[in-house]
């Protein structure tokens, strides 16, 4: 991609208003850096987003950007692309925003495969209603509505993208520097692409990530995917393999460096059923598997609809008066009498 | 002709007159009842007389066979005067069965003419209708001219050629009994054949058969000797209705779900726009959805949406990137979108949410019309939300209508509401074709270039709309939003003066619609008379014809409709405070009477009815007697 704008040209002249420390100032400057690798204009981005801490994000983009209300950014995504399939939609949502209130907005995008990019910001917590557990939050969560833990079972963002029929999955950190990687090929992918980012609320749920986002143990604790090599972590001592008696996957230790001789996976984002699994690996047992999880593009919802609108256009002349006068007529005449 | 059917004054028509005639086919959700008499509207309308229809049926699709619930009406009102109700009480009944017969005859004219198809009044039709004994014997319709035929029986006679399955050739019975009543009323039967062989042209002897049963439900009319109660000469009576007075030009019929969609794209061709419709099925409004997804050729594309939220966000986004949004849904839907109107109002996007009101609250009366609506459309919402709202008077009115919420829409980048209700959208009535050209072109334009003085996207015209820019555009990137945007500039602003500012000039723009639209004229009669009846919506047509006869008996009384709810047309408080009294027919209770005594401090008395049937003409001269008295 040549490029065509420089870091500077992605920036607004707003004031950022989000908590000193706040992860998304992380995600936003790895949003602006991306931009020009992409080979882009702003004036043809569009960025869209719902209600939350995360969806004051277009505010800080020199883009087009579109503030709506709260869990419906898909619903209005879809119109924008629809009405204009040469826009570039990127959707800023929350785990409240996209899972909670906005739950079936996302199952329907994703099933429908529209083309942009939706980035689910998701920090376990209400953040801007002063931190109310979310339907990510782990169970037992103490919040201002749960001064005794919660008790629901949390939503997986991920395996809920797959099983709403998602082509492309992906997970980033904030301040990972791997996050602009996960974009790139984000954007390259052709219909929805589903990128949770595991982000940082330092005033509510501080550092509730760190067991596998801390830098000191990410070797140990993170699984770095990349299409075509071995799922290995661990400097490569470890590896994930698929045990073929229960076909589930499991952590194999590898000796030598020889994760062949382990039955360690080759990662291959086409996969839906092992992206399936990877999806439910449970962090502690399992590594947190990071990158892209799976990616295998179909056709777009936005294409389907316009070669349709075309397709049924042809031959037809959008002549107002014969659309009117369809239907068996009859004349009136001067003499007032109806004539057949 | 007709004066056998007319013989006293309680029918549709004025006294001793048969200027026109009310017909109500009655039968089984599955007898075909709608098709009759959409066929038999047809057949009407070609024949030169001026009509309204009704259709009227169950919520369920199918309900149980036989039962009172299942029972699917459809009443037309026809005539050589003009028409604008679908009639009062019918002077003729089709019943097809025994549940039909119970729920409809009582509505009937005495003296009015019953036809019931003996042959479904079997012991278990009769259980299920609640009859204790068979009514067709037992004395009980005395006060109605009756006639037993057994039209199940003819109509199985009549296409037996076609080797049909029994429950196939009953199927027929619909058109044996349109075959009749187009005889009765001296109908073509060429329109209906030709509409039968396209409906069925892949299924040729379906279309012979029930070709045949039309054929000879008309030839049994001709010929039969009748031993009806009554009907005297043993023959049957034939109607002929001589064609209404019309303003010549080309007509047809048209509904308001179809009037509303031609306006709709009309509107959005005037403005130079594509068109993006978000939609959610929901009766009544699904119609419209139906519709315009056959016009893609006018750049018409529509979006069946997972919910109401999505629908209206989605138009919302659509017309963010230079479409025309428009949603639409009735009550229950429009309440689901409350929140992403105020997401319009906010960022100043034009957009269409029209209204199929129908009973309420909640699931309410899904089928049935009412006019309940109009506080939601006015006020439905949070914060100081100001919206233009428009109401539909009749089908043909609603293709205006359209194409006026359109215009409105784009020209104050605002969203309007454009109220219909069930009646208006299912009914059908004759319609003078619009020629296009007359039609005054509204095009939009974009602002594309950077202004002098640089990008102002809150920035206001002398309407007080602010530019429209689609993304796309280079050098005009700006972000916009539901939270509070700061007065020229759009980015976020909370300050108290900011709000203040920008909450008066939402206020303003809506206001200053009013600038634009057409004085308040008067329906009928003058101003300054003892009494006006004040309407809005589809009891146009009870309110007119009940001034009429009011006043053709001496009443000084006028009657004023009112399309434009809010805001309201300059004039129109002058003109209220010029009558002594005012009375306000509304199929609520009392919605626009409030808003009448809020705005103008009138003496607005409410006239209601909500039992999801639309006014009849004799209830609304009676209130015109009452407030006269």
């Amino acid at each position: 991609m040549t490029k065509i704008t420089t870091l500077k040209d992605w920036e607004t002249d707003q004031e950022v208003r989000w908590c000193p420390g706040c992860g998304d100032y992380a995600i936003l400057k790895a949003v602006q850096r991306t931009m020009p690798d992409l080979g882009v204009r702003p004036e043809d981005t569009v960025f869209i987003s719902g209600i939350g801490c995360s969806s004051r994000f277009p505010y800080y983009m020199e883009t087009y950007g579109f503030h709506t209300i709260h869990g419906r950014a898909p619903a209005v995504a879809t119109g924008t692309k629809l009405a204009n399939p040469d826009l570039d939609v990127w959707i800023i949502t929350g785990d409240g925003d996209a899972l909670s209130i906005g739950g079936n907005h996302t199952m329907h995008l994703l099933r429908r495969n529209l083309d942009c990019q939706l980035m689910l910001f998701n920090n376990e917590i209400y953040g801007l209603t002063k931190g109310q557990y979310s339907p990510t939050s782990r169970e037992g969560t103490h919040s201002p509505s749960t001064p005794y833990g919660s008790v629901d079972r949390p939503a997986s963002p991920c395996a809920f993208a797959l099983g709403a029929g998602a082509r492309f999955v992906a997970r980033g950190i904030d301040v990972h520097k791997g996050l602009p990687d996960v974009l790139k090929a984000a954007h390259a992918h052709k219909g929805t692409s589903f990128i949770e980012i595991f982000q940082n609320c330092i005033v509510y749920n501080k550092d509730v990530f760190e067991e596998f986002a801390a830098k000191k143990t990410a070797a140990d604790t993170q699984l770095h995917l990349v299409d075509g090599e071995p799922m290995l972590f661990a400097k490569g001592a470890k590896g994930i393999t698929l045990n073929h008696k229960t076909l589930q996957l499991e952590v194999v230790d590898v000796a030598d460096g020889d994760w062949e001789a382990a039955g360690v996976i080759v990662h291959d984002v086409t996969n839906r059923s092992v992206a399936h699994m990877l999806v439910e690996m449970q962090f502690g047992e399992f590594p947190m598997a990071l990158g892209v999880l799976y990616d295998d593009p179909r056709p777009t919802f936005e294409a389907a609809v316009v070669a349709q609108n075309e397709a049924s256009s042809v031959g037809k002349t959008p002549d107002l008066q014969a659309l009117l006068n369809k239907g068996q007529k009859w004349t009136v005449d001067e003499k007032d009498g109806p004539e057949l | 002709m007709a004066t056998a059917l007319k013989q006293d004054d309680q029918g549709g028509g004025p006294a001793g007159n048969a200027e026109n005639v009310v017909v109500r086919f009655a039968g089984d959700s599955g007898d075909g009842m709608q098709l009759t008499g959409g066929q038999f509207t047809l057949s009407t309308a070609l024949a030169g007389n001026d009509l309204a229809t009704f259709p009227d049926f169950p919520a369920e699709i199918r309900a149980p066979q036989g039962t009172l619930f299942g029972v699917s009406a459809f009443q037309i009102n026809f005539g050589s005067r003009v028409i604008e109700t679908a009639g009062d009480q019918p002077d003729v009944l089709i019943a097809m069965n025994p549940a039909a017969l119970k729920t409809n005859v009582q509505e009937v004219r005495p003296g009015g003419l019953v036809i019931a198809d003996e042959g479904e009044f079997g012991k278990r039709n009769l259980d299920k209708a609640h009859y204790d004994s068979n009514p067709l014997e037992d004395g009980s319709l005395a006060k109605w001219k009756l006639l037993k035929l057994n039209i199940s029986q003819l109509t199985l006679d009549a296409v037996k050629p076609f080797g049909l399955g029994n429950k196939e050739a009953l199927r027929c019975k619909n058109m044996w009994t349109l075959g009749l009543a187009l005889w009765m009323f001296e109908r073509e039967r060429e329109p209906v054949i030709k509409w039968l062989k396209e409906k069925f042209a892949k299924l040729p002897e379906i279309a012979n058969a029930n070709i045949a049963a039309l054929n000879a439900g008309h030839a049994y009319g001709e010929t039969a000797e009748i031993s009806g109660d009554g009907l005297g000469g043993g023959h049957l009576p034939t109607h002929r209705i001589k064609a209404a007075p019309a303003t010549p030009g080309v007509y047809r019929t048209v509904t308001g779900a179809e009037a509303i969609s031609q306006g709709l794209v009309a509107g959005a061709q005037l403005a130079g726009l594509p068109m993006f419709f978000g939609g959610y099925p929901i009766t009544p409004a699904s119609a419209i959805l139906h519709h315009l997804s056959r016009l893609k050729e006018f750049g018409v594309t529509t979006f069946q949406a997972e919910d109401e939220i999505a629908a209206i966000t989605a138009a919302i986004g659509a017309s963010y990137a230079g479409s025309l949004g428009i949603t639409s849904s009735s009550g229950p839907g429009i309440a689901l979108k409350g929140e992403a109107m105020g997401l319009a109002i906010m960022t100043e996007l034009p957009l269409v949410i029209v209204n199929s009101q129908r009973g309420g609250p909640s699931t309410g009366l899904p089928t049935k019309t009412e006019q309940s609506d109009l506080y939601q459309a006015v006020f439905g919402r949070n914060g100081d939300a100001p919206m233009p709202v428009i109401a539909a008077r009749s089908p043909g009115d609603a293709f205006e209508c359209a194409i006026e919420a359109v215009r409105i829409a784009v020209q104050y980048m605002t969203p309007v509401m454009l109220l219909t209700d069930g009646y208006i959208a299912n009914a059908a009535e004759p319609w003078k074709i619009p020629d296009v050209n007359t039609l005054e072109p509204f095009p939009v334009s974009f602002q594309e270039t950077m202004p002098e003085g640089g990008l102002m996207p809150y920035g206001r015209d002398e309407k007080l709309a602010r530019p429209w820019i689609k993304p796309g555009t280079p050098e005009l990137m700006h972000r916009i939003g539901g939270i509070e945007k700061g007065l020229n500039t759009g980015h976020i602003d909370y300050g108290p003066a900011n709000h203040q500012a920008m909450t008066e000039i939402r206020r303003d723009k809506v206001l200053g619609v009013a600038d634009s639209i057409a004085d308040q004229e008067l329906a009928y009669g003058k101003p300054g008379a003892k009494l006006a009846v004040v309407g809005w919506g589809s009891t146009f047509g009870p309110i007119h014809q009940a001034v009429l006869r009011a006043s053709e008996a001496g009443a000084d009384v006028s009657h004023v409709h009112i399309r434009n709810i809010w805001p309201m047309p300059k004039n129109l408080g002058d003109l209220l405070k010029s009558f002594d009294r005012i009375i306000v027919p509304e199929m609520n209770t009392g919605q626009l009477k409030t808003i009448l005594r809020d705005q103008f401090l009138v003496d607005a008395k409410p006239v209601n009815k909500v039992s999801g049937q639309p006014f009849t003409i004799g209830e609304v001269e009676a209130a015109i007697q009452e407030a006269l008295a």
